[in-house]
């Protein structure tokens, strides 16, 4: 998988109120959530992402809440993946569950800016800046994480293994 | 055998291994899982969509519709509706609603749900309040959550763990809620990230269940996987006439490794007041300085249980409420609600000018009940404080106790209890 895009830049622990506030958590529709992601962080960023676009962040992002609505929205505004310098626990785990593509690379969060045009091969883990032409590596992706995205999600390579009753 | 820690020995036994290192993928059974009106919708429509017909185990599967509940909008009663209809579908015999339903992680220890020993996910993050049992409990999302409810299982990282040592005397006014706040004051809120925190020591061997409970809710705060007290008389005490499955009582061995190791004085501590907008900002209440407040909230899966509800009509009994403060009263649980009312302090709270409420998370998630205008500021004992978190992204809330709260109200400011 192979993304172009630009920068959307945001600082350290961005929490999933930021990313999806729970006033709109009375619905689970993608479109609907799309409308308001990062609505507490940043008020043009619904508006004005463009698809294939991709979000840089500090440390811990995706803190808070559990809610898998937070990477559904991103995933619903057009975003093709989120670089970080680190992901909250749960939101790692959510967004390889239903197939948010995310990186971790501290150096190509602090060498771009909001608006660089970036390359990113996920499968390489390569991340180059266009606008700045830097190139860096991502942290790799462990292996086990790499064959549920390969497997389509966790619930596709449940249903692969004949466990469904 | 490799020494190992309480969580370490649960994951091991849940996986069917001798043993299991930190960093290790495993598969382990899971003995109850969980969601609610937000995330179990997500859950159950992945679950068909898969084409699944059949939860694994329908008492293992818990749906509690506590966070927009009693629905505050008609959108909201659509997700409730999706539990319902799933719930009557698989016949499962831990769903609750009306006057039966509690904010999960104060009803589902009080139900004897979940015990000792167990392995339980839940589709909210602070599903790691029932670590203060002995379990290992950790919140996960909702594709996780359909995981588990079509397989049993799920697989987990097997976390490094740290120690957290707190010997001493609590000093008054000081609980459960303080030195969870202290440490992730000190620590940061991705300061245990991937890891399990364990809370020992002799103030933690005389903390109340209440307290313990709303301590370890709060690991998440600091970015854990699970937070865990090894069970001792205090948790064989409250879960021997509620829990209704055989339980196991895991303790870490002596010489089990640890990644980080800290030590607390209590006698040294004092209340403390989390300040916008992460819980990590934390500072002594007297420290505060002078926080003008529109409204307390006392209640949440962190701050609504009997004792906490004690500390507050202990401080407002024959005071008012200051005039210009709204306080709201959440009892977590109908019991809960029942018991305060059987002991009077219903009359007390009505007499100070609070309002109270059924049980629901409500306000604490900026869901209803409670919401604040921009510019507002509130103090509550609920578990987070991010921007926009109980209502206008131009609020704020700060994070306290339940005497820290009531005192407050009272006094219309973040005050020290010793102050009323």
């Amino acid at each position: 998988m192979k993304f172009k895009g630009n920068v959307w830049k945001y600082g350290a622990d961005i929490d999933t109120d930021r990313i999806i506030p729970a006033r709109y958590l009375n619905t689970s529709d993608p479109a609907e959530l799309a409308k308001h992601c990062m609505e507490d962080a940043d008020k043009t960023f619904a508006e004005k992402v463009r698809l294939g676009d991709i979000i840089l962040a500090d440390k811990n992002f995706g803190c808070g809440s559990s809610r898998e609505h937070a990477p559904i929205a991103i995933k619903a505004s057009g975003i093709s993946c989120v670089i970080a310098k680190s992901f909250a626990r749960i939101f790692y785990r959510n967004a390889f569950n239903m197939g948010l593509p995310i990186l971790e690379s501290s150096e190509a969060v602090d060498a771009s800016e909001q608006g660089d045009a970036l390359e990113v091969d996920m499968d390489s883990g390569e991340i180059i800046n266009v606008t700045r032409n830097v190139k860096f590596t991502a942290r790799p992706v462990p292996l086990f994480m790499q064959e549920l995205v390969n497997a389509g999600g966790l619930l596709e390579s449940i249903k692969k293994k004949g466990a469904l009753r | 055998m490799r020494p190992m820690t309480i969580t370490e020995k649960i994951l091991a036994k849940h996986a069917n291994k001798k043993e299991v290192i930190p960093g290790e993928l495993i598969n382990a059974k899971v003995d109850i899982a969980l969601g609610n009106d937000i995330t179990a919708p997500i859950a159950i429509r992945e679950f068909k969509r898969i084409g699944a017909k059949k939860v694994f185990n329908r008492n293992k599967v818990v749906l509690v519709p506590d966070h927009f509940t009693p629905n505050k909008d008609i959108k909201s009663a659509e997700q409730c509706k999706v539990l319902k209809e799933f719930a009557i579908e698989q016949k499962l015999t831990h769903y609750y609603e009306g006057g039966e339903v509690g904010v999960e992680h104060a009803l589902l220890p009080e139900k004897g749900v979940v015990g000792p020993g167990d392995v339980v996910i839940g589709a909210d993050s602070h599903t790691c309040t029932y670590g203060a049992l002995g379990a290992f409990s950790t919140g996960v999302g909702s594709t996780d959550l359909a995981a588990v409810m079509i397989t049993g299982e799920l697989w987990f990282k097997v976390p490094e763990s740290m120690k957290f040592v707190f010997k001493g005397r609590l000093n008054k006014w000081v609980s459960g809620k303080d030195l969870i706040l202290r440490i992730i004051g000190d620590i940061g809120v991705d300061g245990a990230l991937y890891r399990a925190m364990e809370f020992t020591g002799s103030a933690i061997d005389k903390l109340s269940m209440d307290s313990r409970l709303s301590m370890c809710n709060m690991a998440i705060e600091a970015g854990a996987k699970s937070g865990i007290i090894a069970p001792d008389a205090v948790t064989k005490a409250y879960v021997e006439r509620r829990t209704e499955r055989p339980y196991k009582f895991y303790a870490s061995d002596s010489s089990a490794a640890y990644c980080s190791l800290k030590e607390y004085d209590c006698s040294k501590l004092e209340p403390q007041v989390a300040f916008p907008h992460l819980p990590e900002n934390t500072k002594n209440v007297s420290d505060a300085g002078n926080v003008k407040l529109d409204q307390v909230v006392i209640g949440s899966c962190t701050n609504g249980r009997i004792e906490d509800l004690k500390v507050a009509a202990g401080i407002l009994r024959g005071k008012k409420v200051h005039k210009y403060v709204r306080l709201i009263i959440i009892p977590a649980t109908p019991l809960i609600y029942a018991e305060a009312m059987k002991k009077g302090w219903f009359e007390i709270f009505l007499k100070a000018g609070a309002v109270i409420s059924p049980p629901t998370c409500g306000p604490c998630l900026g869901g209803h009940m409670g919401i604040l205008a921009a510019g507002e500021k509130a103090l509550a004992t609920t578990n987070r404080n991010f921007i926009g978190r109980m209502g206008d992204p131009k609020s704020e809330v700060y994070l306290s106790n339940p005497a820290v709260a009531a005192a407050s109200a009272i006094k219309g400011r973040i005050a020290h209890p010793d102050e009323v």
